[in-house]
């Protein structure tokens, strides 16, 4: 039974068991009184007629149909009992107040409308737990792809900002823990529909513990966790977390590839891009002496990647403790006396990596006044910032919640698009120029949209169809010709042929297909949807791969056969 | 003691103890059934339900239950009698008082049941 439910009726016994005495006592004396009838004989009422006069009387409704007029006797009754019912409604109207402002009665009536949503979700769904800016990030790209999700926030404030996010779907929120397990499986953990679990709060040991509940109670659906430092995210990783995000870690990796292929970091954030973000211009940080200011998890992670890259460091930060072989220079680096000692004139680049937003701006300014050419690295810890972020054009931001929301999608949006992007690690930068050029060409320079089509029944029957018979090649140029011209090309370009357990990056257009391959394409929404039809129809795939207009109708084809 | 356990307790046996007073008797005469007996059952059950609201456990559920079973019995008994032809001398007949009756009897079994699980719930407190 409805829990909000009982707890009212619970709530309610009171002024209930008033109105049916007063109802009782009510009767009792409109039956017990004599009447008198038009011809002075005395006459009674029977206990419904009372009943009858009592409820429509008691509940203010005042009908006014009565067998006799009443005598005095009669009207000093009924008085007393208008009054007593009054009162007795009244209570019963003031209890249901007191009872809608309750606290605990209005989480109940939340916790059972939240638990009655997530029942009623049919399709396939994510759910996040923690809906700071990284998880409103995550769900806001989620929404934008057409994925349901579910949210659990500890926050009574942020789950109700959900319903200010301008989403296209109603999403199920949650205030609770989500180190509850029971929260979790309200939230639709043990539902076949679960297809993962984000949690994203920015505590670790929160994330860790769902990492944990979430293997034990539902080990086949994948958990994708935030991580602030490495002893975390290992830890997380030994507990059976599928994709642990170390924000700072990924930014170190992002700048690594940046000094040494720009071109491959420059093609990678576009592919990864947020919807509605466009290809930036190439910034490869250049070789030389950086200056770190704040050697915290940030900056021991763009430390570590500097290092790799064999360039010399100069570390400002306030605790000054001398790490292996570079130069440490105490201070907050905000004033232009700090940068100077740690050599800002002759240092090619500038990290300002400590968790203040404000100081790192002061950090950035001051040193392209000192010095105008030199490379900014500024780290933006809130997004809300991002105004002052703007302003300032820093060479590279570094937000840490757009790193994580970035990586989420890539793994769960499509998971090929992780083979594309390691490839594009391997390879040098003049590859990553050509691929950006031949992908510009075709779909612009808006971040695309990325999708995986796989040659089988039940994905694309009509080139599963057309793959099992020997006379019918197919290329792979065919899947992007336009299906009303087919001498003109859908705005997307394969980026990845997966066959069996070889792959080919940025495969030729001119490859036979075979059944069974899967393949990764990047373009335009407008050709994701053009694309479908020549995948279900054999007529558009007829007119796409031959250029034969088939007759639709059966005796038609009869026909022309 | 407890003078919330005292007043539950007190209205479940009432109701089952008027219900029974008003059975009593020969199923046919209406001599023997009188009408203020039956509303006075009818009130004490229909208090004695809205007492039983809002308890989660399992025992209480079928406490709510008998008492549901109860009044709904009593209601149909109710609006028998409100319909029931009435004689010269204002007595209904035979037969409509025995389905009253009957109907009540049923409801009287709810309440027996209910009187007999608070009694086996009672029994079992350690206190």
């Amino acid at each position: 039974m409805n829990n909000a439910l009982l707890v009212a009726l619970r709530r309610l016994r009171a002024p209930i068991v008033l109105i049916v005495l007063v109802f009782a006592i009510g009767i009792v004396g409109l039956v017990l009184i004599p009447g008198t009838d038009a011809q002075g004989r005395p006459w009674r009422m029977t206990i419904f007629d009372a009943l009858y006069f009592m409820s429509y009387t008691a509940s203010t409704i005042g009908f006014g149909e009565i067998p006799q007029a009443f005598n005095t006797a009669q009207r000093v009754w009924v008085t007393l009992v208008i009054y007593a019912s009054v009162i007795g409604w009244a209570y019963l109207v003031a209890a249901l107040l007191t009872l809608a402002q309750d606290r605990g009665f209005r989480a109940v009536l939340a916790d059972s409308r939240f638990r009655r949503r997530v029942r009623a979700l049919r399709e396939p769904f994510y759910l996040i737990c923690g809906f700071g800016e990284t998880g409103a990030l995550v769900g806001r790209a989620l929404d934008a792809f057409a994925f349901r999700f579910v949210v659990i926030d500890v926050s009574e404030e942020r789950v109700q900002e959900v319903d200010l996010l301008d989403l296209a779907q109603d999403v199920p929120a949650l205030t609770g823990n989500a180190r509850v397990p029971e929260n979790l499986v309200a939230a639709g953990l043990a539902r076949s529909e679960c297809r993962g679990v984000l949690t994203l709060t920015n505590d670790d040991q929160a994330n860790l513990a769902v990492a944990i509940s979430v293997r034990l109670l539902n080990p086949d659906v994948p958990v994708l966790a935030r991580a602030m430092s490495r002893e975390a995210a290992a830890n997380m990783v030994s507990f059976g977390a599928d994709h642990v995000i170390n924000p700072f870690a990924k930014f170190g990796e992002y700048l690594t590839l940046a000094i040494r292929s720009p071109g491959s970091h420059r093609l990678m954030r576009w592919l990864t891009g947020l919807p509605g973000t466009t290809l930036k211009p190439e910034t490869a940080p250049p070789r030389g002496r950086w200056i770190v200011c704040g050697y915290g998890r940030f900056g021991s992670e763009v430390v570590r990647a500097f290092r790799g890259q064999d360039l010399d460091v100069t570390i400002v930060d306030p605790d000054e403790t001398a790490i292996d072989g570079l130069r440490v220079v105490r201070g907050h680096g905000t004033d232009a006396a700090t940068l100077e000692l740690a050599g800002v004139r002759d240092a090619v680049g500038v990290v300002a990596g400590t968790d203040d937003d404000v100081a790192n701006l002061a950090i950035a300014v001051t040193a392209r006044e000192v010095n105008a050419e030199i490379f900014t690295v500024v780290r933006q810890s809130l997004r809300t910032n991002h105004a002052l972020f703007d302003a300032y054009d820093a060479d590279i931001t570094m937000v840490s919640s757009e790193i994580i929301a970035n990586e989420c999608l890539a793994v769960l949006h499509t998971p090929l698009l992780g083979r594309f992007l390691d490839a594009v690690k391997r390879e040098d930068d003049a590859w990553a120029d050509r691929a950006i050029d031949r992908l510009q060409q075709s779909i612009g320079v808006e971040a695309p949209d990325i999708w995986k089509v796989t040659i089988n029944e039940p994905e694309a029957p009509a080139f599963h169809d057309a793959l099992g018979r020997p006379d019918y090649p197919v290329m792979l140029g065919d899947l992007c010709r336009d299906t009303t011209d087919r001498e003109r090309r859908l705005e997307c370009v394969p980026l990845l042929l997966l066959r069996g357990s070889s792959q080919s990056i940025l495969p030729d257009e001119s490859l036979p297909l075979q059944r069974g391959d899967e393949i990764l394409f990047a373009g335009q929404p407008a050709a994701r949807k053009a694309q479908r039809p020549m995948l279900l129809n054999v007529n558009v795939r007829d007119y796409a791969v031959r250029g034969i207009d088939v007759p639709g109708g059966w005796l038609w084809q009869r026909l022309t056969r | 003691m407890n003078l919330e356990k005292v007043i539950f307790a007190f209205f479940i046996i009432s109701a089952a103890t008027l219900n029974f007073g008003f059975v009593i008797g020969e199923i046919d005469n209406p001599l023997h059934h009188h009408v203020w007996e039956f509303f006075a059952a009818f009130v004490v059950n229909v208090i004695a339900t809205v007492l039983k609201f809002g308890d989660r456990t399992q025992v209480g559920a079928t406490h709510l239950a008998t008492s549901l079973v109860a009044i709904l019995q009593l209601a149909v008994a109710a609006v028998v009698w409100a319909l029931a032809p009435t004689g010269p001398d204002g007595q209904i007949d035979a037969s409509t008082m025995t389905s009253i009756v009957s109907l009540s009897a049923g409801a009287l079994l709810a309440n027996i049941v209910s009187v007999v699980i608070l009694i086996v719930e009672t029994t079992l407190q350690r206190r």
